[in-house]
């Protein structure tokens, strides 16, 4: 049977008479989609190799190129779709593992998008968050149980005996904490799988803005440092840059024990992409593939975990909060609670819709939960163990709008983590090619022809602008609430409405159906 | 004395957060101390984490968890068993065991160098791995027990078995083990305790100058007969390939 041509996923409109054949499209695309013939003095365009990245689209000064959508037209089937089709193919071909990049994309239910808002109408009166001021500052790590104060005698200047003054100091000694000025950050994205250009925008951003960014398990590179201060340093399987000055220098530590885009998968970063800089920082020799074991193989259970919670406490003489990252699966209640009695100071739960470098489709696309069940079970458990306050608990995976984000702090968090919008500010088009390491927005990608495409001080201010703008939009939203901190509408979910869920779905988010009143 | 550079900590019955605690005040407090001597040891978890410095630190009794986790420089003599993780994620430094360790043993370990006298549980050496000068060794003196080494990336892995009369390492040895290598003193290795991803061979001599370097540290340490050990015959383990996962995936 002869070899199958690969099936084009695009389709690449050149309108002639835009284009000034200058040749950018040619020289940009990295997988080699435009090919400037000299003889002919033409330029070729070739569908198979495109992904849709858009580069070129945006790129072209004349608007002469469209890049479409190519559906391969077999026969219709409703159970055979092409997609299915095309990928047995390509495993006939190459025995291989297919591989992905970005979040699941099937059509699972979108809660987010069947959960509304209140708003205040006559009874209680909104607020005007352009006159009120609003709280976003959002506080990350344990709370003590209780708040203990102590009398202290007061010394007056000169004595007034009628004059008494009360006293009283709290006593009680605060915990860790990370101090967030809006309660969005930026996900785990490794140096490695990403561009130090990519981390360096992200980590300018959080630090201006007052959030914080994450290293992912690839260690932190020496050129962001001066970010350290608002950097929480992730701590996985494979060690990857982890010593005693990557834990001291950073604002808190996370433990990685799963990611929402591929739970149970361990990590592995390709020899090719550890170039000089991605070794330094990952302490790992150029060229040497870095694989993360899907478990720690120190960590079997809730006790072994516990042990390494208290070895980095230990190493950082509890200066700082230390977490952990879980993916959120069938059992993520008793496991985050597992998490929070092991002494986690804040629990990251990440949902099936969450990013990744690499996954294997088949995982990335069939495995784990919906976040905002997650958020809404975990939060819950905790609350009728009575430990919520142990921990602060952190969402994440595709978060696509402010609107997501209040929602998921109304189920329950105290903040998200955001990835892959952070990297669509940055430019990213969703292609879902990030583990090939072309990605022509200089993203993912350690290639420096494609990353100086990525201007970091470009780059910052545009995440930067993202958490602006939907800082201001949560904002209106707690404001035509009538709330005006943050704090107040965690966990409120007396605040959400269910349109169109069932009985089961709507106990299970713990929210009412629209229509009922409180 | 002979200098008086040293300070003696009772842990008779202190929470290991006190007992550290104690141990981290010191250093504050004197910062050009060269020895910490700790008595009473009994299982207090997390001595020595993080600290980055050239001291020595003798641990009288029994050493707990985690003993040396990410630490980067001093020496540790345990005059005594230690439990398990010891050297977790490990930077540099020397632990010296004067008797026998448990399961994990120094995971993901970057430099530094363990040696221990007698036996050591399972999954030792999981993810060890070298970077630049940075290489870490373990020298076991008597037996390993299953998944030695496992996914190791780099470094030096040395079972002597010494005094054992049965095979002085489990099975599944190297599984998913991509980079460095693992020295056992045996005639003979059944293949079928290695992981699929290693295979056995005779010492090079670059090896043997690497296993004389080790062993004479060793020997010097335990006071044991270094001819007599390297009399014996060595077989190495090694990966197959550098890039086990390479050839998984479709284009
Ligand atoms: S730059 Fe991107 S959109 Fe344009 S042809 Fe290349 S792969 Fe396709
Ligand atoms: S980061 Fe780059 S490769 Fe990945 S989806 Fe976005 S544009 Fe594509």
């Amino acid at each position: 049977m002869s070899k199958s041509k690969f099936r084009t996923d695009f389709k690449i409109v050149r309108d002639m008479e835009k284009c000034i054949k200058c040749q950018a499209c040619a020289r940009v695309c990295s997988n080699d989609a435009h090919v400037y013939d000299n003889e002919s003095n033409s330029i070729i365009s070739y569908n198979d190799k495109c992904v849709g990245c858009h580069f070129c689209e945006d790129l072209c000064p004349t608007g002469a190129l469209t890049i479409k959508r190519n559906i391969p037209e077999i026969k219709f089937n409703s159970h055979w779709d092409s997609y299915s089709v095309y990928n047995i193919i390509k495993q006939a071909e190459t025995g291989g593992v297919l591989l992905t990049g970005m979040g699941n994309d099937k059509p699972f239910k979108e809660y987010f998008d069947h959960i509304v808002l209140n708003a205040s109408q006559v009874t209680n009166p909104s607020i005007d968050p352009l006159r009120e001021p609003m709280e976003l500052k959002t506080f990350i790590g344990k709370k003590p149980d209780k708040i203990e104060l102590k009398y202290e005698p007061y010394k007056l200047e000169y004595n007034k005996p009628e004059l008494k003054i009360i006293n009283y100091k709290i006593s009680t000694k605060m915990p860790p904490q990370l101090v967030l000025e809006t309660p969005i950050m930026f996900s785990a994205m490794s140096y490695g799988s990403i561009s130090l250009n990519a981390q360096k925008s992200l980590a300018k951003a959080a630090t201006e803005f007052g959030t914080m960014w994450n290293t992912g398990e690839g260690g932190l590179h020496e050129d962001l440092k001066p970010y350290s201060k608002n950097v929480i340093v992730q701590v996985a399987s494979g060690r990857f840059g982890v010593d005693i000055d990557y834990l001291e220098s950073a604002a808190a530590v996370e433990i990685k024990i799963g990611q929402g885009a591929k739970p149970g998968i361990g990590g592995h970063l390709p020899g090719e992409k550890v170039d000089t800089e991605v070794s330094k920082t990952r302490f790992i020799p150029i060229g040497s593939d870095a694989i993360s074991p899907a478990p720690h193989h120190d960590i079997y259970s809730i006790e072994d975990l516990k042990q390494l919670i208290y070895a980095l406490k230990e190493a950082t003489r509890y200066q700082k909060p230390v977490g952990v990252k879980i993916a959120a699966v069938h059992n993520i209640a008793p496991i985050a609670t597992g998490a929070v009695r092991a002494g986690a100071d804040f629990v990251v739960i990440d949902g099936m819709r969450g990013g990744t470098g690499a996954a294997p489709t088949v995982i990335r696309d069939n495995v784990g939960i919906p976040i905002e069940l997650a958020i809404a079970v975990v939060d819950q458990r905790l609350r009728d163990e009575g430990i919520r306050q142990q921990a602060s608990l952190i969402a994440a995976g595709g978060f696509r709008s402010s609107a997501d984000i209040i929602k998921a702090i109304a189920l329950g968090v105290d903040a998200v983590y955001i990835g892959t919008s952070a990297l669509i500010s940055l430019g990213c088009h969703l292609c879902q090619k990030c583990y090939t390491g072309k990605c022509n927005w200089g993203i993912a990608t350690q290639d420096p022809y494609l990353t100086k495409r990525l201007n970091p001080e470009i780059g910052a201010k545009r995440a930067y602008n993202l958490l602006r703008a939907w800082s201001l939009e949560i904002k209106e939203m707690l404001g035509g609430m009538g709330i005006n901190a943050i704090e107040s509408l965690r966990g409120n979910r007396e605040q959400l409405r269910g349109v169109g869920l069932s009985e089961l779905e709507l106990k299970l988010l713990g929210i009412k159906h629209a229509g009922e009143a409180w | 004395m002979e200098n008086k550079n040293f300070v003696t900590i009772d842990a008779n019955g202190l929470h290991y957060k006190v007992l550290n605690e104690q141990i981290r005040n010191t250093l504050d407090q004197k910062p050009n101390i060269k020895h910490i001597i700790i008595n009473n040891v009994c299982g207090q978890r997390y001595i020595a984490n993080g600290i980055k410095k050239i001291l020595k630190i003798t641990i009288n009794g029994t050493a707990g968890n985690d003993l040396s986790a990410f630490m980067d420089g001093p020496e540790i003599v345990v005059n005594g068993n230690a439990q398990d993780a010891i050297g977790n994620t490990m930077n540099s430094g020397t632990i010296i065991i004067k008797g026998s360790a448990g399961d994990i043993l120094g995971y993901g370990m970057r430099g530094g160098k363990i040696f221990i006298k007698n036996d050591v549980g399972y999954r030792v050496g999981i993810h060890m791995k070298a970077y630049k000068e940075m290489f870490p060794v373990i020298v076991i003196g008597g037996e390993a027990k299953d998944f030695l080494g496992e996914y190791m990336a780099g470094g030096l892995l040395i079972v002597l078995g010494l005094n054992k009369k049965t095979f002085p390492v489990g099975d599944f040895v190297g599984t998913g083990m991509h980079g460095g290598k693992i020295f056992i003193r045996t005639e003979t290795i059944d293949p079928r305790i290695l992981g699929k991803e290693v295979k056995s061979g005779k010492l090079s001599q670059e090896d043997f100058v690497l296993l004389n370097k080790y062993m004479q540290d060793y020997c010097k340490i335990f006071n044991l007969d270094l001819d007599k050990i390297l009399k014996s015959n060595f077989i190495k383990l090694f990966p197959y390939s550098h890039r086990p996962y390479g050839r998984l995936y479709a284009y």
